[in-house]
């Protein structure tokens, strides 16, 4: 008798989900347009001036990280709930917390950690000095995957109800808000010349309480969606 | 020996089955019949683990699977309603990487061999599931039970949109796995072309 090791378990997730991200190459751009776009209006809208393009650029930028990944959160488990795969994910002989890392892991490198690499260039649109823009990048490293990880308790709980996608904003938003004043908060601080250690500790606090918590909720979560 | 004991389960208001107890030896199949909405899939997806009963139990060797709980899915394949396949991958694909997940080999020969098996050749290995016709795509779902080394076999409606000889090879697959011991249980609507002894039935009625 066989039984999968929790790494193959964990690859075999990973592996599966990164490979419909290639077959499905144009949602994932889309994301990525989506915050090239949304970041590049907001100097067009507010216009020119440096400092007030400073002022905003991090709030801007990680409302923008957030809504991304609101945008892809849909994707996580529906197709999978509606073709039988999550039933099958369900029985393998590993604790389904375990497969959840996996699930938002991929949905990380496909929604995620583009905008985390996109984020120095975008920054350059505000003005952001060389140091600001280390913090900036090193935030949405830590932010976007907690974010991933929130989101995923949300789109497990609304999972094959209708109107989903809304109940899903209504459910993970304040919930995210703590992670978007962090994130936005540790940007704000290298400008003002405070020191981000702070902010980025919390962040990385975040992250850790949420990857202890988050696959455990999303998977009794999952559990209650399939009964 | 895989048994239910005294197993009632409903869906909201309404009783599908109660108080059913039922024994599956090493080298039987259990076939349950009834008509539409008699409760079929909820009796399977609970002798799984995705439902919880309302009473009773299931045991897999004596124990209660809510105890065994990995143990007791290392120990099963099961094969749903929906064919857990995905249309963007090609079926090669999607055998190995579930073979992966149920630790079974899975490496592309074994993969393509299976598919083989089921009446599955040459050029559709390649091809996305999408295209792939009903009864293919429920050839690719029950593929994975030509990679599975497992005991207890679950399938809910196997032998939905297959032809002929797609039945053939599925029944003489299902044979030779009760041959070397292993336990299936299979809901279904068709009678299932198996020597008597091996096969009981039960009946859920509305």
């Amino acid at each position: 008798m066989s039984q999968p090791s929790m790494s193959e378990a964990l690859r075999g997730i990973v592996q599966r989900d990164l490979q419909l991200a290639m077959r499905h190459r144009s949602d994932v751009a889309m994301s990525i347009f989506f915050v090239v776009i949304v970041a590049s209006l907001f100097p067009l809208g507010v216009g020119p001036e440096s400092a007030v393009l400073r002022m905003i650029a991090s709030g801007v930028l990680w409302v923008t990280a957030l809504l991304a990944c609101l945008l892809s959160l849909g994707r996580l488990f529906t197709a999978d709930f509606l073709d039988g795969v999550l039933e099958q994910m369900l029985l393998i002989p590993q604790p389904l917390s375990i497969l959840v890392v996996g699930k938002v892991f991929a949905h990380w490198v496909i929604s995620g950690l583009p905008v985390v690499l996109l984020s120095p260039l975008l920054g350059l649109q505000f003005g952001l000095s060389g140091e600001s823009l280390w913090v900036l990048t090193l935030s949405l490293l830590l932010g976007t995957p907690t974010l991933s990880m929130i989101g995923a308790i949300g789109a497990a709980l609304t999972l094959g109800l209708r109107g989903s996608g809304l109940l899903v904003a209504l459910l993970v938003l304040p919930l995210f808000i703590p992670v978007l004043i962090f994130g936005a908060g540790s940007v704000t601080s290298s400008l003002a010349g405070i020191g981000s250690e702070a902010n980025l500790s919390l962040l990385g606090a975040c992250f850790l309480f949420s990857l202890v918590f988050a696959p455990w909720a999303t998977a009794v979560a999952l559990r209650i969606a399939l009964e | 020996m895989f048994q239910t004991v005294a197993l009632s389960g409903s869906r909201g208001e309404r009783q599908l089955f109660s108080e059913i107890s039922v024994t599956v030896k090493p080298g039987t199949l259990l076939a349950v019949v009834g008509a539409n909405g008699s409760g079929k899939t909820s009796f399977l997806r609970m002798l799984c683990g995705l439902l919880s009963p309302d009473k009773g139990a299931i045991l897999w060797q004596g124990t209660d699977i809510r105890q065994l709980k990995e143990l007791y899915r290392a120990q099963l394949t099961y094969v749903g309603h929906l064919n857990g396949i995905k249309d963007e991958l090609t079926p090669v694909e999607n055998l190995t990487i579930s073979a992966c997940l149920d630790g079974d080999e899975s490496s592309g020969g074994a993969a393509r061999k299976a598919l083989e098996a089921v009446g599955l050749g040459g050029p559709v290995h390649r091809l996305p599931t999408r295209v792939l016709s009903q009864g293919q795509k429920r050839r690719v779902a029950l593929a994975r039970l030509w990679l599975s080394t497992r005991p207890l076999w679950l399938l809910d409606e196997p032998f939905n949109s297959l032809d002929s000889a797609a039945i053939s090879f599925l029944t003489q697959h299902l044979q030779s796995h009760l041959s070397r011991g292993g336990m299936v249980v299979v809901a279904t609507h068709q009678e299932i072309a198996l020597p008597p002894d091996s096969v009981q039935h039960l009946r859920l009625t509305r």
